[in-house]
């Protein structure tokens, strides 16, 4: 009799397993590759050009017009995993290694995850948000990222100032000599709502500050205070601001 | 000191009693103890041993708890947090439980065998005092780990300690050297032990002791130190491959020079899962010794309960990958390790209905170690079932890694463990010191550890299902988990507050306690044959037994067990 139990139980496990992870890529699926950092999240749409972080837009799927998310799943130091309770399980992020999982929310919405295995100092802090949008929403937003514009005159000084420091070592910013990769791009910083992976909502304030200070919001978070002077200050946000 | 030199020197050769005349001295006893080789004297400083540590994890379990309480709290910083976790985990495991379940078998493997001492005491002594030192080396990074580098004063890297965080880039200073060291140095003094005690019960046993006629106690331990054989193995392995890769340049878990993150994650697992076996079968032993005692009934189906013992023995082996279900291993891996994870419940259920088997129609007497195993049956039934739950593979994929599983195993290793350890303390302590712990104190002890495990560990596992990653420091507020942590961090406050009674009934029923003569509990084993507590001897002459319940036969002449069994 347990032993039937264990049977009915296994084959329903079996069932499941192979549903989920042998699922067939539609070839309308978006591919987006995750890769874990100590303590943010990397989001490339290789196919669509686009890089963020922190912040994942899919498309929202229904029964006649299916619409899943494959993720590739990396990582650029130690062992993370993806969670976002409310859409799927977890997967780890491995170094040295290519895992994959796929999402298909079906409704729109704003989805919180974090990551779910111990990876540091700040692993509390590794937050994450899924977007999912309708795909009149989803156009506008791969639009928007796809462009950028030039930064005008009036923030030359503060782009200067992100050009002529380290900022450039680990943030890029598409159209400047800045291409690092360490820490997020920073392209449309400002089209994104939290500072440092979910500790401080965006805004131009709170930049002043974080930059000021990253580790009185986030502790042994790996930015750097760059000892700026105040005016630097002043003249770099004013130019990330325009980031949109 | 009265006597002259020589004359002592001459009762120390010897070996004849000391004089009753010299005044001993505290450095005298304290000499006695160290450098004993009585395996009833090794088994009491490994159970002592065990109950500091448990003390010093406990207090940070508290901490984390605290900080834990409200969201956004600032009690700890981030890395103190992350520290605390990590000593408490290994702590526990590696320094509370190891120590307690080698100190019970140290002490009661030979006196229920009717064995004098174990077979190699020298050996025995040697392991314990490895186990002391690897216990003082991980608690040493508090002082040794700031090192050259600077970084880092006690190991931040979780009990698991998955590469490649602990390697150079990612854990700098020498904390983690020192869990390295002190784990391996605990892991070979536990190897030392185990091979003593599964000699002992092969080749010390009374005579009319065969291996069928054994209490359930040695059957367990046997067992037990069969599997600490095997898993210590690759953890040890392990341990040294990460010192060659921190300290010569090696790259087995290096991955940033193309080392592998999950063979750690396997190496780790096989030792770590039997080891949750390694710990929880002496909570059967101690459960399939007082239950029957206390039901005045002979266990039920002892033949079962052998071969149940030795099958979880076995398939527990083979399911280590079910804490990798989540690292991306293929369909069919997953299928295996779900499937050998959900055979492990069917002798795990046979057990327990042995245990409710014996109970039923006996002659229930609810005393504290009594309540401590009825408490430890039903927990340990949930424990299994949140297990069998985990198993199954999409679920684990969902709650793996959040504080539904810190709940599942909490429930493995405090509600079941702990508290059959506690049942232990209640029932054998008579044995050891010749005086019975307080029932009165007992059953405030009991009565307020147990509301306080389940107001914390019953609700631990609904902020997991509502998302709730394991290890973080912090949340946010809002996400459904608030009420919830600051329940879970009452119930500290009420396993706390039971563990003051405890500690304060030890202290008082020392020397207060009332005198418990050999028998206290009317018990059938031989350990309650000799005088409480026992001489070194153990037993003054050889022990004949003709079947399980030697002393049973000895209070029913006209009707003794060996006619039925």
């Amino acid at each position: 009799m347990p032993l039937l139990i264990v049977l009915v139980l296994a084959l329903a496990t079996a069932r499941v397993i192979h549903e989920i992870q042998d699922a067939p890529h539609p070839p309308a699926a978006l591919d987006v590759q995750v890769i874990g950092h100590q303590w943010w999240w990397e989001i490339r749409y290789p196919k669509l050009g686009i890089v963020t972080a922190n912040e994942l837009h899919v498309l929202v799927s229904d029964a006649r017009k299916r619409a899943p998310t494959f993720l590739e799943l990396r990582s650029a130091d130690v062992v993370h995993s993806f969670w976002v309770p409310r859409l799927a399980g977890k997967t780890q992020l491995v170094p040295n290694r290519v895992n994959r999982m796929w999402i298909e929310p079906t409704r729109t919405g704003v989805f919180f995850g974090q990551c779910a295995d111990y990876c540091g100092t700040e692993h509390a802090k590794m937050l994450l948000r899924v977007y999912v949008h309708t795909s009149e929403e989803f156009e506008r937003w791969v639009s928007e990222q796809k462009s950028f514009a030039a930064s005008g005159p009036a923030v030359a000084a503060g782009r200067l100032v992100y050009e002529r420091t380290a900022c450039i070592n680990c943030h890029a910013v598409k159209g400047t000599v800045g291409d690092g990769r360490f820490g997020p791009d920073l392209t449309h910083l400002m089209s994104r709502e939290t500072l440092g992976s979910g500790v401080l909502t965006n805004s131009p304030e709170n930049l002043h500050a974080w930059i000021k200070s990253p580790n009185r919001f986030k502790p042994g978070v790996l930015m750097p205070a760059m000892n700026l002077s105040a005016s630097e200050l002043d003249q770099l946000v004013a130019y990330l601001a325009t980031l949109k | 000191m009265n006597t002259s030199p020589t004359q002592s020197s001459i009762a120390g050769v010897m070996g004849l009693p000391e004089d009753a005349a010299r005044t001993w001295t505290v450095f005298d006893h304290l000499h006695q103890w160290v450098v004993t080789v009585d395996h009833k004297k090794l088994g009491l400083m490994y159970i002592m041993y065990g109950l500091l540590f448990f003390v010093v994890a406990g207090i940070e379990a508290s901490l984390i708890r605290i900080q834990l309480a409200v969201p956004n709290n600032h009690f700890l910083p981030p890395r103190l947090f992350n520290e605390l976790f990590t000593m408490h985990g290994t702590t526990m495991v590696f320094l509370v439980g190891m120590p307690l379940i080698f100190g019970f078998a140290n002490y009661l493997v030979p006196l229920m065998i009717g064995a004098r001492d174990l077979a190699f005491p020298r050996l025995n002594a040697f392991g314990f005092w490895l186990s002391v030192f690897g216990g003082l080396l991980l608690y040493f990074s508090l002082v040794g780990g700031m090192g050259m580098t600077g970084a880092g004063s006690m190991p931040d890297i979780g009990w698991f300690a998955y590469a490649p965080l602990t390697s150079p880039a990612f854990s700098r200073g020498h904390s983690t050297d020192y869990w390295t060291i002190g784990v391996l140095v605990g892991g070979l003094g536990s190897i030392a032990t185990a091979v003593n005690i599964i000699t002992t019960i092969l080749c010390l046993r009374c005579k009319g002791m065969t291996l069928m006629k054994m209490p359930l106690l040695a059957w367990l331990n046997l067992v037990m130190c069969g599997m600490v054989l095997i898993a210590i193995g690759p953890l040890t392995a392990a341990q040294i491959m990460l010192l060659f890769d921190r300290f010569l340049g090696a790259h087995f878990f290096d991955t940033q020079a193309g080392g592998s993150a999950v063979l750690w994650q396997h190496f780790f697992w096989i030792f770590g899962h039997p080891e949750v076996y390694v710990l929880i079968l002496p909570g059967f032993a101690f459960a399939s010794e007082i239950i029957p005692v206390f039901s005045r009934k002979a266990i039920f189906g002892y033949p079962v309960m052998v071969g149940a013992t030795v099958a979880i023995a076995f398939v527990s082996l083979g399911v280590w990958a079910h804490h990798m279900f989540t690292v991306g291993m293929t369909p069919i891996g997953n299928t295996f390790f779900a499937i050998s994870t959900m055979l492990v419940g069917v002798p795990t259920g046979i057990k327990i209905f042995n245990w409710i088997g014996t109970m039923w129609g006996g002659k229930i007497r609810f005393d504290t170690p009594m309540l401590f195993c009825v408490a430890f049956l039903v927990q340990f039934l949930i424990a299994g079932l949140t297990g069998v739950m985990l198993s199954v593979v999409p679920f684990d994929w969902q709650l793996n890694s959040s504080y539904f599983v810190v709940a599942h195993f909490h429930f493995v290793l405090v509600g079941a463990l702990l508290f059959t350890i506690f049942g232990a303390i209640y029932y054998w302590f008579p044995k050891a010191t010749g005086r019975l712990l307080s029932e009165r104190l007992g059953k405030w002890h009991f009565w307020l550890f147990l509301i306080g495990f389940h107001v914390t560990f019953d609700t631990m596992h609904i902020p997991g299902m509502l998302g709730m990653p394991r290890r973080i420091y912090t949340y946010e507020a809002g996400r459904g988990w608030d009420a919830l942590n600051m329940i879970c961090t009452v119930g500290v406050g009420f396993q706390a507050l039971g563990i003051l009674f405890f500690v304060g009934n030890v202290l008082w029923s020392l020397f207060k306690g009332k005198r418990a003569g050999n028998d206290p509990w009317d018990a059938w084993t031989l350990e309650w044959s000799t005088t409480s507590p026992p001489p070194e001897y153990n037993f003054a002459e050889p022990l004949v037994v003709k079947s399980r319940r030697p002393l049973w036969d000895i209070k029913h002449p006209t009707d003794p067990d060996w006619k039925f069994e």
